[in-house]
């Protein structure tokens, strides 16, 4: 069993991003959360971003609209289109941001029980380079360091999600 | 971040386990073609493709010796590839942080308006 709090995020194959994170609240709750946009608006984007507009048509062909504002007062949209729901263990989006456009991410979320805590599985997959470098703005904003410590880390990350080397050449 | 196409060519070198563990194993300092492949159970060959396509990739440079060609790691591009996986880890961390407090309120509530029904769950 993973700590609670540790969020895991892994790079799989050439255009999937795995995000892991356990919540101490069973799955009905983090679904509503991840679902229901008077929840959304209090915890979606990090610290002194805000929720401007959130807007959710849940169900299968139905989307969802959101407008973060960041600290430096420039917006970001995103919207998306609901292919899966299955309250409250499994959900599948497309995912596109407005400065971005292009083919939409696939972003399959995967929840999963045990004793009342709550693993959350994201995998985010990418169709485009442009996407990821919506992503890569983000990382930006935060002024991401650039040192062989993280690539040390990245590597240990990378080593510790690939399966067992299976040396081809 | 001005070379397009560099971060998918990255990722896409970084997706094989051999080539991971031929960078850790630069992170610590150059190394011959023979030295790299002593701890794999890999011809020379086999092992020259990996550092080619780590090459094309400018994942690593190789010297000029014609008899050592030593490698070395360019750490340019992994930093990038770092930074834009920190970047999301961020971002979902500060929100996620943001959901837990949130999660623990609604629980919270619920316990109350349990005890106030005088159901003692």
């Amino acid at each position: 069993m993973k700590n609670t709090g540790t969020l895991q995020v892994t790079v799989q194959g050439e255009r999937e991003i795995v995000m892991t994170r356990v919540f101490d609240a069973p799955r009905r709750l983090v679904y509503d959360a991840l679902t229901k946009p008077d929840l959304l608006k209090r915890w979606f984007g990090p610290r002194g971003f805000s929720l401007d507009v959130c807007e959710v048509d849940l169900r299968v062909g139905g989307g969802f609209r959101f407008v973060l504002r960041m600290p430096n007062g420039k917006t970001m949209g995103m919207r998306g289109v609901y292919r899966e729901l299955e309250p409250p263990e499994r959900s599948v989006h497309l995912e596109s941001f407005d400065d971005f456009p292009g083919e939409p991410a696939v972003v399959t979320t995967v929840l999963t029980e045990d004793a009342g805590r709550t693993t959350l599985t994201a995998i985010v997959l990418s169709p485009s380079r442009e996407v990821r470098d919506a992503v890569i703005a983000h990382g930006m904003e935060h002024g991401a360091a650039e040192s062989y410590d993280k690539m040390a880390e990245l590597l240990a990350t990378l080593e510790a999600a690939a399966p067992a080397a299976g040396a081809e050449a | 971040m001005d070379k397009p196409g560099q971060l998918d060519a990255t990722f896409a070198a970084l997706a094989d386990p051999t080539r991971r563990a031929i960078l850790a194993r630069l992170a610590a300092g150059e190394a011959s073609v023979l030295e790299l492949a002593k701890p794999f159970a890999m011809s020379q060959p086999a092992i020259s493709r990996h550092l080619k396509v780590l090459e094309q990739a400018g994942l690593i440079s190789r010297g000029r010796d014609a008899q050592r060609r030593p490698c070395r790691l360019r750490a340019a591009p992994l930093a990038q590839a770092s930074g834009w996986l920190e970047g999301y880890r961020q971002f979902w961390e500060g929100s996620f942080e943001r959901l837990d407090a949130l999660l623990e309120e609604i629980q919270t509530q619920e316990k109350r308006k349990r005890t106030k029904r005088g159901d003692q769950r």
